[in-house]
């Protein structure tokens, strides 16, 4: 449903300063797919997300949703297709607004907003169904102003925001990695019943190998731009950390330089 | 003296939807935009030719809206799609401005005096104005408010809150802060509209400052009455207006000064206003953080104790 095909990206081409985030990226991905992404530092990662978000357009290539290419899609368009919960907790939510605002402007999300109400009473009960899920009490919070919630609070609202409209394709990118790690447990957890539930099609960079493992059915590990390994469902399901690392050294002949990275 | 006061009252009402207008773009938007000088005196230009070509004074501050509405859009299409800085974009208008007024008007001012306004049938007395004002002020108000609730108007605030975030959901930012200037030079050229048919005349230069007077206003209203939920913000930006002329009344009856030192007082009310939070700010910041590194040091020498 979601293909990258021949994707390529530079950044400051042609100068001193050249640097290959990606290099012809071939993906395929199928509906319900939930693909976990590992790779050292500045190994693409970000911008693979990126340009399937759009956010960035690559400089050659096409990216395919349902077989239609969209590379040249603008980004706030693609938002029908895609739902993103990003690594800084203050990026995913307006913080002066109150969670039921941005729960609001998040059930909106990919359609045309006019002069209609945003937070009717329908909509309100709703919203807290769905907050009292997370488990976090934040259904009794809905007029709180978001500013006010700490940083894995936020994040689990992000995720909610991103998810409960029941995106084609979800993009997680390293929405752990700014948390304690009792606060990135619960939100680990919680994606993981999310995306098993409502069946996301979901890319979720990450930097705990174990969790790249147990979490989803198939990983992908990028290095220097390219994608280097692609493993199946079949044989993730036995896979260690060694075994993975020992993988990565031997294709690419470096150590796994990850300044975060978490063997788990 | 209670004239002064009630005449600042007046005077505040008028130019509180000028100061609703700076709140959408300063405080919304958090676009600082500039064009509201050139647009205050837009409105005023065009309500007074109209008025004198024997339009319908309603007609004549609706066209008013109209036409801060398109000078707010241009400044907004600089900025967004022009991709020029924004204080630019809005100087550039101001200017811009200044000539498509004149030839509005076809000379550097219009007297409106004697000839029946908007205004005319609620001029006196001074009660009745404050009165009418009022409702006139608050149902704008109340309308505003409820815009910013709907999901469009939630988008505007999302864009000057976090932009990224807003757009990863599906709004044009650019679409959504291209509306939120343009409805601010709507507001601030009926703004213009009234004062011009209030004084009796319209003039090129009546805009001058007008941006420093909206954010003395938004600044004030927010000092005093806070900015908790939207319906208090935009009440604290109508006060905030009411307070400002009546501090000026108060300012301009002491000895020390002349009228024209009214735009400094102007100027440091809002340096005062906005450099007291930052100060603030910081003197809290830091005693926080002695405090916090006083709370390590004890509990770091207390586990050293408690080896020894
Ligand atoms: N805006 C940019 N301008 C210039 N170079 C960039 C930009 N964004 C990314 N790069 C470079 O592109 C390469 C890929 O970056 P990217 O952010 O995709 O890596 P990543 O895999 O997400 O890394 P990390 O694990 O550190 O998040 C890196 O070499 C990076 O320095
Ligand atoms: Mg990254």
């Amino acid at each position: 449903m979601l293909d990258l095909v021949n994707v390529s990206k530079l950044f400051n081409p042609g100068t001193p300063d050249e640097k290959i985030a990606l290099m012809n990226a071939n993906l395929r991905f199928k509906t319900g797919d939930f693909v976990t992404v590992i790779g050292s530092n500045g190994a693409g990662k970000s911008t693979l997300m990126n340009i399937i978000s759009g956010v960035m357009k690559p400089d050659i290539g096409e990216v395919r949703i349902e077989g239609k290419a969209i590379q040249h899609v603008p980004e706030y368009e693609r938002s029908r297709w895609i739902g993103r919960v990003f690594q800084d907790p203050m990026a995913g939510t307006a913080p002066r607004m109150t969670i039921e605002e941005n729960l609001t402007m998040a059930y909106k999300r990919g359609k045309t907003r006019g002069f209609g109400w945003g937070a009717t009473s329908a909509k309100r009960q709703l919203f807290r169904e769905h907050l009292s899920r997370l488990g976090i009490g934040l259904e009794n919070r809905m007029n709180a102003k978001v500013g006010l919630l700490s940083g894995g609070e936020r994040q689990a609202l992000s995720l909610l925001m991103a998810t409960f409209t029941k995106p084609a394709i979800l993009l997680l990118d390293e929405h752990t990695a700014a948390l304690d790690p009792a606060r990135a447990e619960l939100i680990t957890r919680l994606t993981d019943e999310i995306v098993r539930e409502m069946k996301l099609t979901t890319l979720m960079v990450t930097h705990n190998m174990e969790q790249a493992i147990r979490l989803g059915n198939r990983l992908i590990m990028m290095d220097k731009g390219r994608i280097i390994l692609d493993i199946p469902e079949e044989k993730k399901t036995n896979l260690t950390v060694a075994q993975l690392l020992g993988e990565f050294e031997q294709i690419s002949g470096n150590k796994l330089s990850d300044d975060r990275v978490i063997l788990g | 003296m209670i004239d002064s006061i009630y005449g600042a009252i007046a005077l505040g009402l008028l130019y509180a939807l000028m100061a609703l207008g700076v709140y959408i773009t300063f405080r919304i938007l958090d676009f600082p935009d500039l064009t509201v000088d050139g647009s205050f005196a837009t409105g005023g230009a065009i309500a007074a030719i109209m008025i004198t070509h024997g339009y319908s004074p309603i007609l004549a501050t609706l066209a008013a809206f109209g036409g801060g509405l398109v000078a707010g859009a241009c400044t907004g299409l600089l900025h967004t799609k022009g991709k020029v800085n924004g204080l630019l974009a809005g100087i550039l208008m101001m200017i811009a401005l200044y000539s498509i007024n004149i030839r509005i008007m076809g000379r550097p001012n219009v007297s409106v005096v004697n000839t029946e306004t908007l205004l005319s049938p609620i001029m006196k007395p001074i009660g009745l104005f404050i009165l009418v004002m009022g409702i006139a002020v608050v149902i704008v108000k109340l309308l505003l408010d409820a815009f910013l609730h709907t999901d469009l108007g939630l988008a505007l605030r999302a864009t000057g809150d976090n932009a990224r975030m807003i757009r990863s959901f599906g709004a044009n930012t650019d679409r959504t802060k291209i509306l939120g200037i343009s409805l601010s030079n709507g507001l601030v050229a009926v703004s213009g509209a009234l004062i011009a048919q209030q004084g009796g005349f319209a003039d090129i230069s009546m805009g001058v400052g007008m941006i420093v007077i909206g954010l003395a206003s938004v600044i004030i209203g927010e000092a005093i009455f806070g900015a908790r939920s939207v319906f208090i913000a935009t009440l604290a930006v109508v006060l905030g207006s009411i307070v400002y002329r009546i501090v000026v009344a108060l300012a301009l009856r002491v000895e020390l000064f002349k009228s024209s030192d009214l735009k400094l007082v102007t100027a440091l009310i809002v340096i005062i206003a906005l450099v007291v939070p930052y100060v603030n700010r910081l003197l809290k910041q830091k005693s926080v953080a002695r405090r916090r590194s006083a709370e390590l040091l004890a509990t770091v020498s207390l586990k050293k104790g408690g080896k020894s």
